[in-house]
């Protein structure tokens, strides 16, 4: 009998457990880790404006496509470039640069392009051990051309690499630019 | 009740004084758990006084016995006192069946199975002891897959997750010491949290008739259960170890129990497993490594009428997800499949870096139950888990270190169940749940949520009765009824909530706007019913048939529900609906058994048609800022599954034995007219055992495992522009993997130290040729091979 004492008590808790059940609502989260935007400015070497190519996806991973701003190339110019990430989905936009650069050796830039056109890139930064990390780098613009050139930051590739296909890793940008060689 | 068999004897025994007194009555004894030949058994005729012993063989005789009903005592210095009534007539032949083990005493001894069977007209598939221990060092989904019917749905090789008859997930109800696990089973990638070695005894149930488990069972029922205890005065357990060569591990596992005669009990169990990485032939398997630690209490009062007892198990899990699955879009996905080997291989090591999963889970049970004469046996649980999940992704700056998925999952649950002989032959199971769930996903994770907060109701009520209707037929019906209410705060995105209508639908239910995203508060209610019905017919001694005809009715669960978002461990973007409902499964399943020692089969063709089928598949390629990721969506169907599962055991020499199983299951789509996708494809397999319980119980066998190509699966490629080539390739997630042949060896002896200890000494091999495979179950076969060849040696000691 004394069991049965103890297991009323237990369904008494247990109720007890259901009823204090609290009903506030929960907090909001914000994505902390997104790139939302990739700015790349390319500054000619002789001096001039500086063409700037951006990439800007506001809702991460949402539905919306992410907007492309391109810029054409003068031909046989070499051009210094640099690269900016951006988290714009805090109200103080986020520099995910200083992040990538901190952390060099878990990070690369690779530069592709396509369609003949008549590009050519050379890394100007490198990470803690020596190897590519691409932040920076040196674009020449050849003869006139057209196609695409496209960024890709991997995250935790091997390294050193060949070239995305042995990169390994994760994508956590990729911006494809149309452009032109004049 | 013994006096009155005495009575009932001594009558008949009178009335056959004047007959033929010369028959004989001789048979073998053997181990009710391994069918070992058990010797120096004594036997008894009460009427008579005659006692013999069984010789080396197991085997007994009496002689000068007359056509009459005797009472049998049989008795062995390891086991209880059992009693039996047999029938002479002429010269008779009886086995019979005791509890050796000490550690597996029944709590009341009583005629038949030491576990008592779940459902009537399904028939059960069932793992012991033993077969359980050579997985020791495994998971629970690896020991339930040995068994016909059962496969597994694999994230690498140690997040492996039971399938049966080609469902999984939340079609699956696992029932741990008659706990509902409540581990956020939803997740295709989530492993039951049972270690396999609390365990002593796992039965499997293709398909929903057991209604006192739950109603929605559309794939099947597990239960797990653990050992009961001898109601005398006793101290004994064991130990196991296993050591492997492939993931350079080990694991531990002991178990005390100390029983008194007064009835009070307590078992004491632990575990610790811990492997590095595993290999595949050829490389290593970066970062597959796990961790593992768990630990059980029980402690109980038990007698004949009544009796309680208070369980607790803590579970706690680290899974290393193996480094090259970890992708971002679709692009890397591309260079993943194509390259033949992982794009990250690294050195061996024990430690388990991101991505990984951790997770732990609580299990509290208190139960009781006491019988009343003429009304049954009544008994009431409450049981609270908690279950914490973390996933950790490969993540950037001052969030590296955060887990990208931390849910808590708290439920409680009261059952009141009456178990009632109605009449002769007439049994009732009745009952009533209660259940309260709580759901919180941790905000300071930086992501957004997987799964809402949500809080959860549930009332079932059901009731199962059998008829015993002739000693040959047997008949079972059944109904459950189960309500649940969601009350739920879900954040969707804006942008979301409008292009699936859901502000001009369920304006009603946003609570607050904020920039970029809504939260609503959906409260849910479904109302699901489920039956069974159902035959069993025995024939010609050993010829079993069964029938039976289940209605499974299955809430969505929170995944189907509310999932919008990216799944980083899938690399896709899932997306659910708010607006589906419950789905309804009809499944009838026939089975031809044929139960004899020499040669036993059983054929199991079934036909399982599910209304309102829940799938997810991939509908679209969404561009963004981190590349192209597929797009799934989660869609209502009516499906269909058929199959058929065979079994059978031929002894065709003395001591040897060949094993043989066949599985084929065929999912369909019937309103798209295509295959269904992650269906198992046929597999066979045939095992040559041989064991000899005169020489130290020496047990060797090899095992042939043959898995078909799954020929019939859904096209889910899709195209993505490259712009490294400028063009636009197919990403091929679709194409099965090839066929593939597995050989597995086994062997162990038992060595007896003294007369309460025994040691038992194992060597195991699987994939004993290193075959390179890959199986189209497991959800990281685009990244890597399956596991190589691995050594286990295991040491067992009894005491």
């Amino acid at each position: 009998m004394k069991n049965m004492k103890f297991l009323t008590a237990t369904v008494f808790v247990s109720l007890l457990f259901i009823g204090c059940s609290d009903d506030d609502a929960p907090e909001a989260v914000n994505e902390e880790e997104v790139i939302t935007t990739l700015t790349v400015t390319l500054v000619p070497e002789d001096g001039g404006t500086a063409v700037i190519l951006q990439s800007r996806d506001l809702d991460g991973d949402g539905s919306d496509v992410p907007v492309i701003t391109t810029g054409n190339l003068a031909a046989n110019v070499t051009y210094s470039g640099s690269i900016v990430l951006l988290n714009e989905t805090e109200e103080e936009p986020e520099d995910i640069t200083e992040e990538v650069e901190e952390k060099s050796d878990e990070h690369q830039f690779f530069y592709t392009t396509t369609g003949g056109l008549n590009v050519s890139t050379f890394y100007d930064n490198f990470d803690s051990n020596g190897y590519y990390l691409g932040t920076e780098f040196t674009l020449v613009a050849g003869a006139a051309s057209s196609g695409t050139l496209t960024f890709t930051l991997i995250h935790e590739p091997t390294k050193p690499n060949t070239g995305l296909e042995d990169a390994g890793g994760g994508a956590d940008i990729i911006a494809t630019f149309d452009v032109s060689v004049q | 009740m013994r006096n009155s068999a005495f009575l009932i004897l001594l009558f008949s025994s009178i009335t056959s004084l004047s007959q033929n007194c010369n028959n004989s009555l001789s048979g073998s004894v053997t181990d009710i758990h391994d069918g070992q030949l058990l010797t120096g058994v004594t036997l008894i005729v009460a009427e008579t006084d005659q006692a013999v012993q069984t010789d080396f063989d197991g085997t007994y005789s009496f002689s000068n016995l007359c056509n009459a009903t005797y009472y049998i005592q049989i008795s062995h210095p390891y086991c209880l006192t059992k009693g039996f009534t047999v029938k002479v007539f002429g010269d008779t032949k009886k086995s019979f069946k005791l509890e050796h083990h000490i550690e597996e005493l029944n709590q009341i001894t009583i005629e038949g199975k030491a576990y008592s069977n779940k459902s009537k007209t399904l028939l059960e598939s069932s793992i012991d002891k033993d077969k359980l221990e050579r997985f020791s060092s495994g998971s629970l989904g690896d020991a339930l897959k040995s068994l016909s019917g059962v496969s597994s749905l694999n994230t690498g090789n140690t997040v492996v997750k039971p399938m049966i008859n080609g469902l999984h997930s939340s079609r699956v109800v696992i029932i741990n010491n008659g706990v509902r696990m409540e581990d956020q089973e939803w997740g295709a990638e989530h492993a039951p949290n049972i270690d396999i070695n609390s365990v002593n005894n796992l039965t499997v149930l293709k398909g929903a008739g057991a209604l006192q488990f739950g109603g929605d069972a559309v794939g099947g029922v597990i239960i797990a259960e653990t050992s009961k205890v001898p109601v005398k005065d006793s101290l004994y357990g064991k130990s196991l170890m296993t050591v492997a060569s492939n993931g350079q591990g080990t694991a531990l596992s002991s178990k005390l129990t100390k029983s008194y005669q007064n009835g009070w009990h307590t078992t004491l169990q632990g575990t610790l497993k811990r492997f590095g990485d595993f290999e595949a032939p050829g490389y290593v398997l970066s970062n597959t490594g796990i961790f593992e630690r768990s630990a059980s209490l029980k402690v109980g009062f038990n007698r004949f009428d009544y009796g309680m007892e208070a369980y607790y198990s803590v579970f706690k899990n680290e899974i290393g997800i193996l480094r090259a699955s970890h992708l971002g879009g679709a692009q890397d996905q591309i260079r993943a499949i194509e390259s033949t080997i992982p794009l990250t291989i690294k050195d061996f090591t024990y430690k388990i870096n991101k991505p990984k999963q951790d997770v732990s889970h609580h299990l509290a049970r208190l139960k009781a139950f006491k019988k009343f004469d003429n009304f049954g046996k009544l008994s009431l649980q409450y049981d609270f888990q908690k279950n914490n999940r973390l996933e950790f992704d490969i993540r950037r700056g001052d969030d590296r270190e955060k887990p990208s998925v931390d849910l808590e999952l708290d439920t409680h649950t009261v059952l009141l169940d009456l178990e009632s002989n109605l009449t002769d032959g007439m049994t009732l199971k009745s009952g009533i749940m209660t259940r309260y769930q709580k759901n919180v996903a941790n905000p300071n994770t930086g992501v957004r949520r997987l799964i809402p907060d949500y809080e959860m109701y549930d009332l079932g009520i059901y009731f199962v009765v059998d008829y015993q209707w002739n000693e040959q037929l047997l008949l079972e019906a059944g109904a459950r009824y189960d309500y649940s209410y969601m009350d739920v705060f879900k954040f969707y995105r804006t942008s979301f909530w409008e292009s699936r209508n859901y502000d001009q639908l369920f304006p009603e239910i946003v609570v607050e706007e904020f920039a970029t995203q809504i939260l609503s508060n959906p409260q849910l209610n479904f109302n699901n019913g489920s039956a069974t019905l159902g035959a069993t017919y025995t024939f010609a001694e050993d010829y079993n048939l069964f029938f039976n005809y289940s209605v499974a009715s299955r809430a969505p669960n929170p995944s189907e529900l509310f999932s919008e978002g990216l799944h980083h461990s899938a690399s896709r973007i899932e997306i659910g609906d708010l607006r589906f409902n419950s789905e309804i499964s009809h499944k009838v399943s026939l089975t031809l058994q044929r139960d004899d020692d020499n040669f036993s089969y059983s054929v199991t063709p079934y036909i399982n048609t599910v209304s309102d089928f829940i799938i997810i598949e991939p509908v679209d390629v969404r561009q963004t800022i981190r590349g192209n990721f597929q797009v799934w969506e989660y869609r209502q169907t009516n499906a269909q599954l058929l199959g058929v599962d065979i079994d059978a055991s031929f002894a065709f020499a003395e001591n040897c034995r060949l094993n043989s199983q066949f599985s084929l299951v065929k999912g369909y789509d019937r309103t798209l007219n295509q295959p269904l996708i992650s269906i198992p494809p046929a597999n066979i397999s045939n095992e040559i055992v041989y064991q000899n319980s005169e020489f130290n119980n020496i047990r060797l066998s090899l095992q042939s495992a043959y898995n078909f190509k799954q020929n019939d699966y859904p096209d889910t490629n899709f195209e993505v522009f490259t712009p490294e080539t400028q063009t636009w390739q197919m990403v091929d997630v679709s194409s099965t993997p090839d066929a593939y042949h597995l050989l597995n060896f086994n062997s162990s002896i038992d060595i007896n130290i003294n007369q309460n200890s025994k040691l038992t000494v194992g060597l195991g091999i699987t994939n004993l040729l290193n075959t390179s495979y890959r199986n189209n179950l497991n959800r990281l076969r685009y990244y890597a091979d399956d596991l190589g060849r691995n050594f286990l040696f295991n040491l067992k000691i009894n005491y």
